[in-house]
């Protein structure tokens, strides 16, 4: 394997990215596909026959079960070697995300400790935090929760009203405030919170559940996740210990953010784990049901949801993947010393903080997608709590809310790529304005495609860019800084970023599997990728159009149009066969078929 | 206390075999591949029995390199070593021949217990166990749900299920033992036993490496050759008792186990 070019983040939209330069789960060793095993292994045989007594919020089985999983290192992949972890790569981490994805509220008590609970101090912690807390979260003796949110500060996070004022002996911080929606607040004994000293300067701060004038209130009724722990936290003069002060006064929201991405990209690989639980349990139920004396499997509409089901979750593990080895590429080329600074490996993680929300987003729809359909496959009985499928939807609900809603996500994927265009980092502006005239000798019927698997979906894959950037850069010439108070224009570009990504995504992992197995082996990934272009370059067609159509009017909007409908000029292929011929798939092996 | 465990990969169990068109040999292309869930209880026996009186185990497994991942997954739970019998000739050997390059790697090294499963949940034959212990000229005691170890490590007790009683057979070592259900709860390759699984030293040995004649292994050489490989039959469908009272359908089902199924 040669060695994978680096990108920088968001680059992809305007660099050609090649098979060799993405990890795929293809690319796993020998170690990655253990660590899967061993997760998996820990999930159906501690996790699911407790899975209907987690639901109880019984804090010992929480315990006791996340002790187990810290016992086999499934909390220490993210923690360093000298503070009880493994220190070992991000696909890593990915792999044993996706395998905690099926554990319903187990995966929230996980994904809260390990990510945005254990983290922030992984980071941004003093060598004296690290090795005061990190051992004891590795090793799950103790569970972890983070303390962002406020009653009156969700998304606007900065906005925060808890407040921490140095004692008059100098050795504690002051503490007064609440918080609120804290994930395993009911059996975490470290928080990490955040507070402003002095009211001012937003800072973070390890509390510990004992700390004087520290208590958490009472149990919040959820929609699912019932096994998870959700309470607010409240600070009443809670005493602080100076030396739990983390990173630097009035830097509080640099490991915030930092964190989020993280947890953004996280959440996106346990939501894959999630999607491939649909499908195993809505393939086996349909082809179970008998109506009309046949299995229900049999039915083309019920084909075509297995189908979909299973390419909208290659495209989401293609894009997980490869997220996971960007990291890695990236943290690669630290040198030893900035290898060891939690706080530049945060900054190396940073640099794709678009494609973490990306991610984000796409993960947690495509499993709504999934949970959805497992329940219409299910029909009755997927309305009923008996069957999980009915769990899956509640569960899967949080997704598109936490780590950063939806919303806030589709903003910053335009917003933070505008930014550093901005600033030089990223040459978007200079590509978004060669397109008009790149337009004006551009003839779709001119174009001569290779005689190769997935030539055509490759062109439309670029040609997508090119819309997005067009209607970006259109919209950026109109609104200059106001930009950003355009909203609806700002979603309609994340949308067209996010579907490019993941078809790129799906595009680039099929070439590398024909490459390396042959053109028969990757049949229906092949068939995946050309049925999901075809689903979505009309829809990038339409957004732009109507994105086009608010910036623009008159012979301008005309012309901007056309120059869309050249872009997206695509033959529709046959995707009918192709969905039957993945749903087959999906029925024979009874599970996610790539 | 050095311990051998014996090795075979096998096709997950939740996997769906497919018989392939000549009829005698299975679809390899979806398989799954997994440790012998008994050698399984095998390695962890093996780890047990280290973890009390010391020592080393050595994992010995044969087949295509896809074999490796077996043996790294007994390494990662705790194994030190391991051996890899892999050679083209080898393929299609039957049990004997298995048992016979296995033998050849296992006889000079320094070993007190050798572990095998009792048998392969593939092809269920439960042999090679046997055969190895025969060649070797050592005691073999099959099916072992216990076992101890004396206290002065001369000599082991092996329980084993019979009809309902247990069976106490005591060996002097070296023995080999062949693992049934029963026997422990095979432990997980933990995250920091897969990393340093990856340092442990696996070798690989071709029969030549081994000093035997390949025309010995190999469908050649098979004592036991496979005729035809069948799928189960496919159950027939259910019937429903029909009837309005419970009388009626009783009245219905004791008709029909008379003159259909014929068992009245």
């Amino acid at each position: 394997m040669g060695e994978r070019k680096i990108f920088s983040g968001g680059e992809f939209l305007i660099s050609d990215v090649t098979p060799a330069d993405i990890f795929t789960p293809e690319d796993f060793t020998d170690e990655h596909k253990m660590i899967y095993q061993t997760a998996k292994d820990f999930v159906e045989k501690e996790i699911m026959p407790n899975i209907d007594k987690l639901e109880e919020k019984d804090p010992d089985l929480v315990l006791r079960l996340l002790a187990k999983a810290g016992e086999l290192g499934l909390l220490g992949t993210d923690v360093p070697e000298e503070y009880g972890g493994l220190g070992l790569d991000k696909v890593s981490t990915t792999v044993v995300g996706e395998a905690m994805g099926v554990a319903g509220s187990f995966t929230v008590v996980y994904g809260a400790h390990t990510g945005i609970g254990t983290l922030p101090i992984v980071f941004f912690g003093s060598e004296d935090q690290k090795k005061r807390y990190l051992p004891k979260l590795a090793s799950g003796e103790w569970c972890a929760a983070y303390c962002l949110t406020e009653p009156g500060a969700g998304t606007d996070a900065l906005n925060a009203k808890t407040k921490a004022v140095l004692s008059e002996d100098g050795k504690y911080y002051i503490l007064n405030g609440e918080k609120m929606f804290i994930t395993n607040a009911g059996w975490a004994t470290v928080f990490t919170l955040y507070a402003k000293v002095d009211g001012e300067h937003f800072t973070g701060f390890i509390v510990e559940k004992d700390f004087p004038g520290f208590s958490t209130g009472a149990e919040i009724d959820k929609m699912g996740v019932h096994g998870s722990s959700t309470r607010p936290v409240i600070l009443e003069d809670a005493k602080v210990p100076v030396e739990n002060l983390m990173f630097e006064i009035g830097k509080g929201h640099k490991i915030a953010f930092n964190i989020l991405n993280i947890g953004r990209w996280k959440l996106g690989a346990m939501t894959t784990g999630g999607c491939k639980g649909c499908i195993e349990g809505a393939v086996k139920y349909a082809k179970g049901r008998i109506q009309f004396k046949v299995p229900i499997s049999s039915f083309g509409m019920i084909k075509t949801k297995l189908a979909d089901m299973a390419i909208r979750t290659y495209m989401s593990e293609s894009m997980m993947y490869r997220l996971a080895g960007m990291f890695d590429d990236k943290l690669g080329t630290l040198d030893a010393e900035a290898k060891k600074s939690g706080a530049e490996n945060a900054k190396a993680i940073e640099e794709y903080a678009p494609e973490c929300s990306i991610t984000k987003v796409y993960g947690s729809e495509c499993l709504e997608y999934c949970v959805d359909e497992y329940v219409q496959i299910l029909g009755g009985y997927g309305y009923c709590a008996e069957y999980p499928a009915e769990r899956y939807y509640r569960d899967s609900r949080i997704n598109r809310i936490w780590e950063g809603t939806n919303e806030i996500n589709r903003m910053l994927i335009p917003g933070t790529l505008m930014r550093r265009a901005l600033q030089g980092r990223l040459n978007l502006l200079q590509a978004a304005q060669a397109i008009p005239q790149e337009l004006m000798s551009y003839s779709p019927l001119a174009v001569q495609l290779p005689d190769e698997p997935l030539a055509l979906q490759e062109h439309m894959v670029k040609m997508s860019k090119k819309i997005a950037l067009m209607v970006a850069g259109l919209a950026a010439q109109k609104f200059g800084a106001d930009l950003v108070k355009e909203q609806e224009v700002l979603a309609k570009v994340a949308d067209m970023i996010i579907e490019i990504f993941a078809m790129e995504s799906g595009l680039l992992r099929t070439k590398k599997i024909i490459e390396s197995r042959g053109e028969d082996k990757a049949k229906f990934q092949i068939a995946a990728v050309e049925t999901y272009v075809d689903q979505t370059i009309p829809t990038i067609e339409m957004w732009a159009k109507q994105a086009l159509a608010y910036v623009e009017q008159g012979d301008t909007l005309r012309t901007q149009l056309a120059g869309v409908k050249k872009l997206a000029r695509y033959t529709p292929i046959d995707t009918v066969s192709r969905l039957r011929a993945i749903a087959d798939r999906v029925i024979e092996l009874e599970s996610y078929p790539f | 206390m050095n311990i051998i465990v014996c090795l075979k990969q096998v096709p997950d169990t939740e996997t769906q075999i497919k018989i392939a068109p000549d009829g005698k040999s299975i679809v390899e292309d979806d398989i799954k591949w997994i440790m012998n869930p008994y050698d399984e209880f095998g390695v962890e026996e093996a780890l047990r029995i280290k973890e009390k009186f010391g020592g080393e185990v050595t994992v010995v497994g044969l087949g295509p390199k896809r074999v490796t991942e077996a043996i790294r997954t007994a390494l990662a739970m705790g194994a030190d070593k391991g051996i890899l019998i892999t050679d083209d000739a080898l393929e299609g050997s039957d049990s004997l021949a298995t048992a016979k390059a296995l033998t050849a790697a296992i006889k000079d090294l320094d070993y007190d217990i050798i572990f095998t499963g009792q048998r392969g949940i593939d092809d269920d034959l439960g042999l090679v166990g046997a055969s190895v212990a025969e060649f070797l000229g050592i005691p073999h005691i099959a099916l072992g749900i216990k076992v101890e170890i004396a206290d002065d490590q001369s000599s082991v007790k092996v329980h084993r299920p019979v009809e309902g009683q247990t069976l106490v057979i005591e060996s002097p070592l070296p023995v080999l033992i062949t693992a049934q259900k029963g026997l422990n709860e095979p432990r997980y390759a933990s995250l920091p036993g897969i990393m340093k699984a990856k340092k442990k030293p696996l070798e690989e040995k071709s029969l030549a490496d081994l000093g035997v004649d390949a025309s010995e292994f190999g469908e050649a050489a098979r004592k036991l050759k496979i005729i035809e490989l069948t799928p189960p039959p496919e159950r027939k469908a259910g019937k429903i008792i029909e009837g309005e009272t419970p009388q009626e359908k009783a009245a219905e089902l004791a008709k029909l186990l008379h003159e259909e199924a014929k068992v009245l």
